[in-house]
């Protein structure tokens, strides 16, 4: 395997207050089993960070931690300036997660979804910032149909929007492609992609594309740090061998 | 409060589209007062017995409703969603206990004419105004608790075994309050004495629990 060597983030205390992610010897667990072990890493305001491993090799642990849905059990996170879990309250309102799940009610239409989780997050002239995000991702037809009537791939980006109605500074995408055809990934692209102007945190298995979009690279395997380098030091030919064939 | 809003209206609205909770609680009460009414082999119900069959059956019907409160979360996704928010958690428990809360009103709506129907013979307009008090009192502690616990089981693979042996014994004074202050109510004649008294009983349930389930959720949502 040709991946360059894992170099954890040597971030100063000095430095720290600038990353808008932090990972430094973070672990985690499920019981017996560590799901991340002694991972570290670190992102610039406004830069993406694309995470590839195998299935179990610990994205999803390390995204959810990102949106403060799990805590680390040893190390220290540190998100947008904020420590979590200590400072979850002040990560919550800046973070956009969209995840495996649309997080959306199948009972209740897109528009009703968005206008929900508008509430939530108090945005400020929710119905005009829903009726443009609808307009973005070309579903302000089907906005007002119940979820369930519609496609796993309109679902997605109605979820699109949802991650991004309250204009997060980061995003948490793992893999905002799926289910989308070229035309809506291109469309929710604006939203997501790298003109977003948010630092990105970006879990996916396209090798190539997560590439051309990374700032930084962090390649997981089994919970342990694969790589982690800048984009450009690292190849598709060296995530291809983290993927290796073996599965955690 | 507006998280606490917004989550309830959404719970309600979920619960018109679907009509999952409510007519399954109706129609469990309605089905348990046919069977109360052959298997006891007795027109009029008055006292003791008449209020143990109440609240048994509301009871029964409400473990239906708390069963299925966070079930759109947990399938939907909306727990993550949820979570995520910058707002109190305990913002969900108070919404979910409002919905519960208007879910046994809205059963009591339907299960107390059909009680009457059944069991009572006349006295049943006299006693309503109380026995409305007495139902309030009783469904903010069937709901607070109701809440706590299925936010509790709803992680759990046996949600549906685990809840009401959680229930049961943790809402039995709400039943012996509610059992108790409603006995008179239901006797012939009518008799107001010693209600107060279990309805202090049952407000003090209510606040007790309230202020618990307030205190502990925000741990039981953390990881």
């Amino acid at each position: 395997m040709e991946v360059e060597q894992a170099e954890p983030a040597q971030v100063s205390e000095g430095e720290a207050g600038t990353e808008a992610i932090l990972l430094r010897e973070v672990t985690r667990r499920y019981g017996e089993r560590e799901a991340l072990h002694a991972v570290s890493t670190s992102l610039e305001a406004g830069r993406t960070l694309a995470v590839f491993g195998p299935n179990g090799a610990g994205k999803t642990t390390l995204l959810r931690m990102l949106a403060t849905l799990l805590v680390p059990h040893a190390g220290t996170l540190r998100v947008l300036g904020s420590d979590l879990p200590r400072e979850s309250h002040r990560v919550r309102p800046l973070v956009g997660f969209l995840s495996h799940d649309p997080l959306l009610y199948r009972d209740l239409s897109g528009r009703e979804n968005l206008a929900f989780y508008a509430q939530l997050y108090e945005v400020a002239d929710a119905a005009a910032r829903i009726a443009h995000l609808l307009e973005a991702t070309g579903m302000t037809r089907r906005a007002d149909e119940p979820i369930r009537n519609l496609s796993r791939g309109m679902a997605q980006r109605l979820a699109v929007c949802r991650a991004v109605l309250h204009r997060p500074r980061l995003l948490l995408l793992d893999e905002p492609r799926a289910h989308l055809d070229p035309e809506a990934a291109s469309a929710v692209d604006g939203l997501i992609g790298p003109g977003s102007d948010a630092t990105r945190v970006l879990v996916t298995h396209d090798v190539e594309h997560g590439l051309a979009e990374a700032d930084r690279v962090l390649a997981l395997r089994a919970g342990h740090v694969a790589a982690d380098a800048p984009a450009a030091h690292v190849s598709a030919a060296d995530i291809r061998g983290v993927y290796g064939g073996a599965v955690a | 409060m507006r998280p606490v809003g917004a989550i309830l209206r959404k719970d309600l609205l979920v619960e018109l589209r679907t009509k999952e909770s409510v007519p399954s609680m109706a129609i469990f009460a309605v089905t348990t007062f046919v069977i109360f009414h052959f298997g006891l082999d007795r027109d009029r119900l008055e006292g003791e017995l008449a209020a143990g069959v109440l609240w048994v059956t509301i009871l029964f019907a409400a473990i239906l409703g708390i069963n299925r409160i966070f079930v759109a979360e947990r399938e939907q996704g909306g727990f993550d969603g949820i979570l995520m928010a910058p707002i109190e958690r305990t913002s969900l428990l108070i919404a979910k206990a409002g919905a519960l809360f208007t879910y046994l009103l809205a059963l009591e709506l339907v299960a107390l004419p059909v009680f009457a129907l059944f069991f009572l013979s006349d006295g049943f307009w006299e006693a309503l105004p109380r026995l409305l008090v007495v139902a309030v009192l009783a469904d903010l502690g069937l709901a607070t608790v109701g809440a706590l616990l299925a936010s509790i089981a709803v992680h759990t693979r046996a949600r549906d075994l685990l809840l009401p042996l959680l229930l049961l014994p943790l809402t039995l004074p709400v039943m012996i309050g509610a059992a108790a202050a409603t006995k008179p109510l239901l006797s012939i004649p009518l008799e107001t004495s010693g209600v107060g008294k279990w309805l202090a009983v049952l407000a003090l349930y209510d606040l007790i629990f309230g202020l618990l389930a307030y205190a502990v959720f925000d741990f039981l949502m953390e990881d």
